[in-house]
C-alpha cells in the first residue's frame, strides 16, 4: 500500500525505518521523516476532519503551519492527549495514535454534516438574530447546543503530567526562520563573530529548501546543489559555539524592547521520551538585533466547492512530492493566478502525476516557468476560472469557465474529472511577527500583500516575508539583513554575498473570490477553512452596513481561528475591497496578534504549578496550628488558621466554642499576618500627621491609636493600630493584605511629595510573631510570663504599649483588642514566636485558654461593629459612612484626603452608612454581599438602599447579626428594611452596628 | 515585556518595577484651600498621550526608588530617564531602524 503512492527515490525520508501508526483506528505504516499529514497521504487518506460549523469533510490543503483543515488530536494516554494539533506539523513516530475530530459517529459519515444543508439557515452572525427569546434558553438550550454541535478538538480529562521549562537568554542576533534568507543571514552575522540564535518552526532547517527537488533540478546555490549548500551551511553554523540551533521552535510573539518568545517541542516527536525530559521549553530571548525570516505562505483561491478533499495549495503538492516522496493523486487540475502553481505542475508531472490542465486566471501567461510547462506538453489554458467541483469525500471533478475580455465568465462549463487539484493565488509576506513589533506595513499591489515598511524595534525582515521571491534575491537579501544587523550589534559590516545564478521568480497574485458566472451554483466559496467563512457570509456582513474590517471579521468570524487567518486574510480583504468598491489598503488590516500559533497552557505555565505557582507565605506558629487540627484559608499569600475543630466539629459549632472560649474565658490567636511598618525620623510625627487622618502630635510615647488611611480621594484605603514607641518612632499596622500597597504607597509620599521630611520606612511585618492573648483572663494568663512590665489595669491601661520580656526573650506589649474583651497582643521576634506561643498556650491551660482562628475572630469583631477594610469598605466609604469621623484630627492644616472629605457629596444625608441589621427571624444568617430593599419583594428593576457586608451567627447572642451599608442608614434606626434571601425577600430591622457591650466595659477589664 | 533602566540600578527587566503614572503631578501645597475644580483636575486629570509621555516608574524589587521616565506610547521605546525633582529632558527622537 505505501508503494504505490511514493516515488522510488529522493526526499527527505528514510525509507528503511518505516514507522507504524494509527487514524482513527486503522493500522497504517509511513517513513522516518514524515509528517502525519504526508503519511496519511501516502496511504491515499485525504478526508482527515470534518469542518468547524458545516461538517463538511475536509482534507490537507497545506504542508506546514498554515494548514486550517487537517487537525487532530494525537494519544499517547488519557492525560496525554493532544487537541487540535495540525497534522502537517505532527512529527511521525513508531505507534503514533492520531484521532480525526468534530465527526459523529464517524469520519465519512458524520450526523452534523445535516448543518450543511441547513447552511441557508445559518448564516454569519445567525445566533445573534435566531436565538433571542426566551432568554431563559439561551443559557439552558442555545448555547450549549450550539457548543456542542460547533468546535473542533476534545480537551483531555487529566490534568497534564508533563513538565514544561523556561529559559531567558540574550543573544546578538535572532534569527527567525531558517529557510534560504534566515540561513544565510545567520551565517553573515556568525561570521563575524555575533552570537546568533537560529529558530526554525520545523523538525529540519531548511524552510523552502527542503521542499525542492534534488537531483538533476535541484536549485543551485553557490555552483553546488541546494541540498549540499543545505548540509554544509548546517554543519558550518553547528560548529560555531556561539551559534544556538533551534528546530522544532516558533517564534510565537514579539514583544517591546526585542524580547521575542520561542516555543520549542522537545519531546512530542519521540515514541518514547524520557519521563524526566520537559515536553517543551519557552525561551524568553532578549535580542539586540532581530532578523525575520519567517517566510511566505501561499494563498487558496475563492471558487465554489474549493474546500473538498484532494483541493491543495500548489506549493504544498510540491512539498509531498519532493520533501517526501508523497504522490498526492493521479490526474489533477492546476488552477492559478501565479506562476509558481507551473513549478509545482512540473515537479508533479516529473513524478508521475497526469496533468489535466492548467488553468490561469489571467489572460497571459509568459513566464519562464510557464515556457518550460508548455515545453513539456502541459496544457494551459489563460483566461479560465473555476465555477465548480465535485465528489463527496474526495474532489472527482472540477467545472472551468472561459473569462471574457471584459473579465466576466463566459456561458459554457468544461467538466473536467480529477482526482487532486493544485491551486496558487499567490504567496502572502508572513508579516506577523513584524506587525506585533509595532512595524508599520504598507501595500505591495504586484504582490497583491501588505509588507513591511517602518520597523519600530530593532528589527529588519528579508527574503520572502518581505516580498523577495526568487531564491538569488532572497539569499543576497537574507546575507545582507544579517551583515547589518551584526553590524548594528557591534561588530564588523562585511557583507557577504552567496553567488547564485538568476532564477524565476515567482509572478502573480490574487486576492478576492474567483469570477463567477451571474447566478450562483449554491455551492459554498470558502475564505476561512478553518472558521467555515464563505464569500455569501461576506458579503451579508457588507449588505448588513459593516464597513470596518475589523467588525467584518468579528461579526463573521473570518481570520478568528486558531490559525489566525494565514491562509484566510488577503482574500477576505481582497473580497470585502470588491464588495465596498475601496482599494485594500483603505478597507485596512485586522491586528496580528501573539500566538503565531497555538502554544500549550504548559508552556506558559512552564515551573510555575502546584507548590510552586505561588508563594505561600506561613506564620511562626503554623506547624503548630496544623499539628493541632486547624482548618487554614488563604488570605493574601498567607495561610491563616480558620478555625481547630475538635473531634470531628462541624465549622459552625468551633468557631461558636472558640467565640465563647474569648468572651468566658481566654483566647489565644496567631496575628502574626498584620503588615507592620516602622515610621521612624525626626519628622516621623509630621509625616503620620500628613498621611493618617489622626492627629498624631498628642499621642504619647508608650501610647497606641486605631488610625485611619485614606487615599486623597477621601475613601479608606487602610486602617490599623499605631503606637508610638519613642518619640521619633512609630510601630504601624496595616491589614493582612494591605501591608505592602501601604508601603508603597508611604514611599511614594516620602520619596516623590515631601523629599524634605527625614523620615525612614522598613517594613517589619516579618520580624514580629504577634500573639493576641483576648478574654476576661487574659491578664492572669500573662501575668506569669511577662518580665519588666506592670501589666495592671491601672499601669497598663487600655491603648498602651510597652517593651519588655517574656520567657527570657525581648517583646512589644500592646494592651489592644479586635475582639472587644481584655486583651494584649505579644510582639516578640519572630523566630521566637513558636516558644512563645507554646509558653503561653501552656500557661493557659489553668485558665481553659483557647485558640481560635480567622472566623471566631471576624465574629468577635462584628459583634463589636469593627470593621475590615475591603470587607466593610470597597472604596467608596468615607470614615464618615464607616462611623469612624471621630478618628480624623479636626485641627490638622492637610492630611491625605482632606480635601476630598470637604465635598459636599461626601457628608450628604444619603450616603451609604454603617449600620447593623437584625433579622425579624433571629436565626436566619443573612448572605453577605445580599441587597438590601426598602420594600418587600418589589418588581426589577429596583435600586436597592444598600448592602449586608459581615453576616454570622453570633454565639454570645444566640442570634444573627449583620453589618449593612445602608443609605441614610444612621436615619433609619429601628426602621424595618428587605434583604433578599434564597427564601424570598426577609424583613431586617435596622440597629446600631455595635451588637455586644456598646458601653466597651469589658475592654477595660 | 519593557527593558527598563533604573537610573540607580541599571536595565532591568519590567516585571521589577511598578508602574507610578503621569510624571510632574505635584500634590497641591494648599490642597484644603483649593477650589473643587483645582483639586479635581489633581486628582483626575491625566494625558492620555499618543507618542512622548512623562511617566513614573517604582523599581519596587530592586532599590525601591521613584523615578522618571519619557516614553513613547506609539512604540514602548523609552526616550530618557531621569531622577525625581529633575526637569523632563527636551524630548529626543526615537531610533528608527531602516529596514
Amino acid at each position: 500500500m505505501n508503494g504505490a503512492l511514493r516515488v522510488d527515490a529522493g526526499g527527505r525520508i528514510n525509507r528503511a525505518r518505516p514507522l507504524r501508526f494509527t487514524f482513527d483506528g486503522h493500522e497504517l505504516t509511513g517513513f522516518e521523516g514524515d509528517t502525519l499529514a504526508s503519511a496519511l497521504l501516502a496511504n491515499g487518506v485525504h478526508l482527515v476532519g470534518r469542518s468547524f460549523k458545516y461538517h463538511r469533510p475536509r482534507g490537507i490543503l497545506a504542508a506546514g503551519s498554515e494548514e486550517p483543515n487537517a487537525l487532530v488530536a494525537v494519544r499517547r494516554d488519557d492525560a496525554r492527549y493532544t487537541p487540535n494539533l495540525r497534522a502537517t506539523q505532527v512529527e511521525l513516530y513508531d505507534g503514533l495514535e492520531a484521532h480525526s475530530q468534530n465527526r459523529w459517529p464517524s469520519l465519512s459519515f458524520d450526523i452534523g454534516a445535516v448543518n450543511d444543508l441547513l447552511s441557508p439557515f445559518i448564516p454569519a452572525g445567525f445566533y445573534y438574530k435566531t436565538f433571542m427569546w426566551p432568554r431563559s434558553a439561551w443559557k439552558s438550550l442555545y448555547e450549549p447546543r450550539i457548543r456542542a454541535a460547533a468546535g473542533l478538538g476534545e480537551s483531555p480529562t487529566q490534568a497534564d503530567p508533563d513538565r514544561y521549562s523556561n529559559r531567558y537568554v540574550h543573544c546578538d542576533v535572532l534569527v527567525v526562520g531558517a529557510g534560504p534568507a534566515g540561513l544565510a543571514a545567520a551565517s553573515a552575522a556568525a561570521d563575524v563573530g555575533a552570537r546568533v540564535i537560529l529558530c526554525d518552526e520545523q523538525s529540519e532547517l531548511g524552510g523552502s529548501l527542503l521542499g525542492e527537488p534534488d537531483g538533476a533540478r535541484a536549485p543551485q546555490i553557490e555552483g553546488e546543489r541546494a541540498s549540499a549548500w543545505l548540509t554544509q551551511t548546517i554543519d558550518t553554523l553547528t560548529r560555531n559555539p556561539r551559534v544556538s540551533l533551534l528546530p522544532r521552535t516558533t517564534a510565537f510573539g514579539y514583544f517591546p524592547h526585542n524580547l521575542v518568545g520561542l516555543n520549542q517541542r522537545l519531546t512530542d516527536h519521540l515514541a518514547n521520551p524520557h519521563p524526566d525530559s520537559p515536553r517543551e521549553r519557552q525561551w524568553q530571548v532578549r535580542a539586540q538585533e532581530v532578523v525575520l525570516a519567517t517566510g511566505a505562505i501561499e494563498r487558496p483561491l475563492v471558487f465554489p466547492g474549493n474546500d473538498r478533499p484532494g483541493i491543495l495549495l500548489a506549493a504544498a503538492a510540491r512539498t509531498y512530492v519532493n520533501r517526501y516522496g508523497v504522490i498526492p493523486g493521479s490526474r489533477a487540475v492546476v488552477i492559478t493566478a501565479c506562476d509558481e502553481a507551473y513549478r509545482a505542475a512540473l515537479d508533479l508531472h516529473d513524478a508521475g502525476v497526469f496533468i489535466a490542465t492548467i488553468a490561469d486566471v489571467r489572460a497571459q501567461a509568459y513566464g519562464p516557468l510557464a515556457e518550460r510547462a508548455r515545453r513539456a506538453g502541459l496544457p494551459v489554458q489563460t483566461l479560465t476560472t473555476l465555477v465548480g467541483t465535485s465528489g463527496r469525500l474526495r474532489v472527482n471533478a472540477v467545472q472551468l469557465a472561459r473569462i471574457g475580455d471584459d473579465g466576466k465568465v463566459i456561458d459554457g462549463v468544461q467538466t473536467m474529472p480529477c482526482d487532486l487539484v493544485l491551486m496558487s493565488g499567490g504567496f502572502t509576506p508572513s508579516v506577523h511577527l513584524f506587525s506585533q513589533s509595532r512595524g508599520k506595513l504598507a501595500w505591495d499591489d504586484k504582490a497583491q500583500s501588505f509588507v513591511p515598511a517602518q520597523s519600530a524595534e530593532r528589527v529588519r525582515s528579508a527574503g520572502s516575508c518581505r516580498g523577495t521571491f526568487a531564491l538569488a534575491a532572497v539569499l543576497e537579501d537574507g546575507a545582507s539583513a544579517g551583515s547589518a544587523a551584526a553590524g548594528d550589534a557591534g561588530f564588523a559590516n562585511t557583507a557577504r554575498r552567496p553567488a547564485v545564478p538568476a532564477a524565476d521568480p515567482a509572478i502573480g497574485a490574487y486576492a478576492g473570490a474567483l469570477p463567477q458566472p451571474g447566478e450562483s451554483t449554491g455551492h459554498k466559496a470558502f475564505i476561512d477553512w478553518q472558521n467555515d467563512v464563505t464569500t455569501r457570509d461576506l458579503a451579508l456582513a457588507t449588505r448588513e452596513g459593516f464597513r470596518s474590517i475589523e467588525h467584518i471579521k468579528r461579526y463573521t468570524t473570518t481570520g478568528m481561528a486558531t490559525d489566525q487567518g494565514k491562509t484566510s486574510n488577503l482574500n477576505a480583504l481582497g473580497f470585502v475591497s470588491r464588495q465596498l468598491d475601496k482599494p485594500i489598503p483603505e478597507v485596512g488590516l485586522t491586528t496580528f496578534r501573539m500566538p503565531y500559533t497555538p502554544v500549550t497552557f504548559g508552556a506558559f505555565a512552564g515551573f510555575a504549578r502546584g507548590d510552586l505557582f505561588d508563594p505561600t507565605r506561613t506564620t511562626p506558629t503554623h506547624d503548630w496550628a496544623a499539628r493541632n487540627g486547624a482548618v487554614f484559608e488563604d488570605v493574601s499569600l498567607w495561610k491563616r488558621a480558620r478555625y481547630f475543630p475538635r473531634n470531628g466539629e462541624a465549622m459552625h459549632a468551633a468557631v461558636a466554642r472558640e467565640c465563647l472560649a474569648v468572651r468566658k474565658g481566654c483566647g489565644i490567636f496567631d496575628a502574626s499576618t498584620l503588615g507592620k511598618i516602622e515610621v521612624v525620623g525626626k519628622d516621623a510625627v509630621t509625616f503620620m500627621n500628613r498621611m493618617y487622618v489622626n492627629a498624631w502630635t498628642s499621642l504619647a510615647v508608650g501610647r497606641s491609636r486605631y488610625g485611619v488611611l485614606l487615599r486623597d480621594d477621601g475613601f479608606i484605603y487602610d486602617d490599623g493600630v499605631v503606637a508610638r514607641t519613642a518619640e521619633d518612632r512609630f510601630h504601624v499596622t496595616t491589614t493582612t493584605g494591605g501591608a505592602a500597597r501601604v508601603l508603597a504607597m508611604m514611599e511614594d509620599f516620602v520619596q516623590t511629595e515631601w523629599p524634605d521630611l527625614s523620615v525612614w520606612l522598613t517594613s517589619t511585618t516579618e520580624q514580629w510573631a504577634v500573639i493576641a492573648v483576648q478574654g476576661p483572663h487574659a491578664r492572669r494568663v500573662l501575668e506569669g510570663l511577662v518580665e519588666g512590665i506592670d501589666i495592671s489595669a491601672q499601669a497598663m491601661p487600655h491603648m498602651s504599649v510597652a517593651p519588655g520580656r517574656i520567657c527570657g526573650v525581648p517583646m512589644l506589649l500592646f494592651r489592644v483588642s479586635f475582639t472587644g474583651e481584655l486583651g494584649f497582643e505579644v510582639n516578640v521576634p519572630a523566630d521566637f514566636g513558636l516558644a512563645v506561643w507554646e509558653a503561653i498556650h501552656a500557661a493557659g491551660q489553668q485558665h481553659g485558654i483557647t485558640p481560635y482562628g480567622t472566623e471566631a475572630m471576624h465574629v468577635l469583631r462584628a459583634e463589636k461593629g469593627y470593621i475590615i477594610v475591603g470587607q466593610e469598605t470597597d472604596g467608596t466609604v468615607t470614615p464618615d459612612d464607616a462611623g469612624l469621623a471621630w478618628a480624623i484630627g479636626k485641627s490638622k492644616p492637610d492630611f491625605v484626603g482632606k480635601r476630598s472629605l470637604q465635598r459636599p457629596a461626601m457628608a450628604a444625608a444619603d450616603r451609604k452608612q454603617l449600620v447593623g441589621l437584625f433579622t425579624a427571624d433571629s436565626q436566619v444568617v443573612l448572605d453577605e454581599g445580599t441587597q438590601v430593599m426598602l420594600e418587600r419583594d418589589q418588581r426589577p428593576p429596583v435600586r436597592p438602599l444598600g448592602h449586608v457586608t459581615s453576616s454570622y451567627y453570633s454565639p454570645v447572642l444566640s442570634r444573627s447579626i449583620a453589618l449593612a451599608l445602608v443609605a441614610g442608614g444612621r436615619a433609619r434606626m429601628g426602621e424595618a428594611l428587605y434583604v433578599s434571601t434564597p427564601n424570598g425577600d426577609v424583613p431586617v430591622q435596622v440597629t446600631s452596628p455595635v451588637f455586644y457591650d456598646s458601653e466597651g466595659a469589658r475592654l477595660n477589664g | 515585556m519593557l527593558l527598563i533602566e533604573c537610573p540607580y540600578c541599571g536595565e532591568r527587566p519590567e516585571l521589577e518595577f511598578v508602574y507610578g503614572g503621569q510624571a510632574h503631578i505635584a500634590r497641591p501645597q494648599n490642597a484644603p484651600d483649593l477650589s473643587a475644580q483645582a483639586w479635581s483636575d489633581y486628582l483626575y486629570q491625566r494625558d492620555n498621550t499618543k507618542g512622548i509621555h512623562a511617566e513614573r516608574w517604582r523599581h519596587t524589587h530592586g532599590c525601591g526608588r521613584f523615578f522618571n521616565a519619557l516614553r513613547d506610547t506609539t512604540t514602548d521605546h523609552f526616550i530618557a530617564i531621569y531622577k525625581v525633582g529633575e526637569a523632563a529632558p527636551a524630548a529626543l527622537k526615537t531610533r528608527k531602524v531602516a529596514l
